[in-house]
């Protein structure tokens, strides 16, 4: 299985904080901005695609148990989102192309 | 100069972009520019969107004549603290509410800045906002 | 590429515009945040959302955006259906998620915004 290490390095990914959390194992991706909706429907192990930059991301990327999150379009995490991905491990990690083409590569190369 | 006024309701998402659309319906039949269309619309419904997130109601009063338009938005609501921080992309009073109808990531205003021609913005605290949004439009048929 | 095309990759139902199913998008974009929509200045964008309210359908008229497909399985009602009528706009239903619609359509070669 892939790590968050390999996707970073396979898809030239930023990493913002979490450096802890690069080999966690990814289970597969989730793309929402709705975070009620991720909260609901994502599963533990997948990488959350989004533009949202506000803490309560880490709080679902924790709670779901989720492998790393990717921002999307260039946005970067507020400072107390970045503060909590390092206490969990979860690595937030950032490209500035949009979620479509992102998403289009994470799943060609994990399918 | 014809001058048109529509309601916009606090809190009444189905109804939100109403006034804006019935703008765009009047610049299209004066042959305005596609693009000064998109503009105008797209300063106009998030100024709209405003309204109904965050005020308990107001109105938008549209002056358009072949040159110009004027759209003024006028809300009686909570009014913003500090203008300068609510322009900050990313900076949202918003609730999860409004931020799950697909809204309130914080990145209105700048829209609207971006935009607008020009964009004027006052406001009262515990009153309510007065926004003005300016477009040159230098339409093709039409008073 | 094609919304036949798009129904057929995606194996999704096309709810609003059912004749138009020749028109072309150039390119696809994801989100479920209006705002972010807004921003666009591309013509003739497909849009993927999870987000099925009138504003979804709202926000494609700002933006001339003609044709959208909601993933998740997420349903339009019939109000969002008439103002789709009314503006030309497609909706597509797809019970995918959106990491996977998205990842059909970039495989399939619909390119992204930029």
């Amino acid at each position: 299985m892939m790590t968050v290490a390999d996707i970073v390095k396979a898809l030239n990914l930023k990493v913002f904080s979490g450096a802890g959390g690069l080999d966690r194992e990814v289970s597969g991706g989730y793309v929402s901005d709705l975070l009620s909706d991720v909260m609901g429907k994502a599963d533990a192990g997948q990488v959350w695609i989004t533009l949202q930059t506000h803490k309560n991301v880490m709080a679902i990327a924790s709670l779901k148990d989720l492998a790393a999150v990717i921002l999307v379009s260039g946005y970067k995490p507020a400072e107390n989102t970045a503060e909590q991905s390092e206490e969990e491990n979860i690595p937030i990690l950032g490209t500035d192309k949009s979620a479509f083409e992102v998403t289009g590569e994470l799943y060609t190369l994990i399918k | 100069m014809e001058h048109h006024e529509f309601n916009i309701e606090g809190g009444d998402f189905t109804r939100a972009g109403y006034a804006s659309s019935q703008v765009k319906k009047m610049l299209k039949q004066m042959g305005v520019d596609v693009a000064i269309i998109k503009r105008t619309v797209v300063a106009a419904y998030e100024a709209e969107v405003n309204v109904v997130a965050h005020a308990y109601s107001g109105a938008m009063y549209v002056d358009i004549n072949r040159e110009e338009v004027k759209i003024e938005l006028r809300d009686q609501g909570p009014g913003i603290e500090d203008i300068e921080q609510a322009m900050q992309e990313g900076y949202s009073t918003a609730s999860s509410a409004v931020r799950e109808m697909g809204f309130g990531a914080g990145m209105g205003l700048s829209n609207m800045k971006k935009n607008a021609d020009e964009l004027h913005i006052e406001s009262e605290p515990g009153k309510g906002t007065r926004v003005v949004i300016r477009m040159q439009l230098n339409a093709t048929t039409g008073d | 590429m094609r919304v036949s095309e798009i129904l057929q990759i995606l194996d999704a139902r096309i709810i609003c515009g059912e004749h138009r199913t020749d028109y072309t998008i150039d390119v696809a974009f994801a989100s479920d945040l209006m705002s972010d929509v807004l921003t666009l200045k591309n013509d003739h964008v497909l849009l993927i959302t999870g987000l099925a309210n009138m504003q979804t359908i709202r926000t494609a008229e700002m933006s001339d955006i003609n044709c959208i497909v909601f993933a998740r399985n997420k349903k339009a009602s019939r109000e969002m259906i008439a103002l789709a009528e009314e503006n030309d706009i497609i909706l597509i239903e797809c019970r995918y998620s959106m990491f996977k619609t998205c990842g059909l359509l970039y495989e399939a070669g619909v390119k992204p915004i930029f």
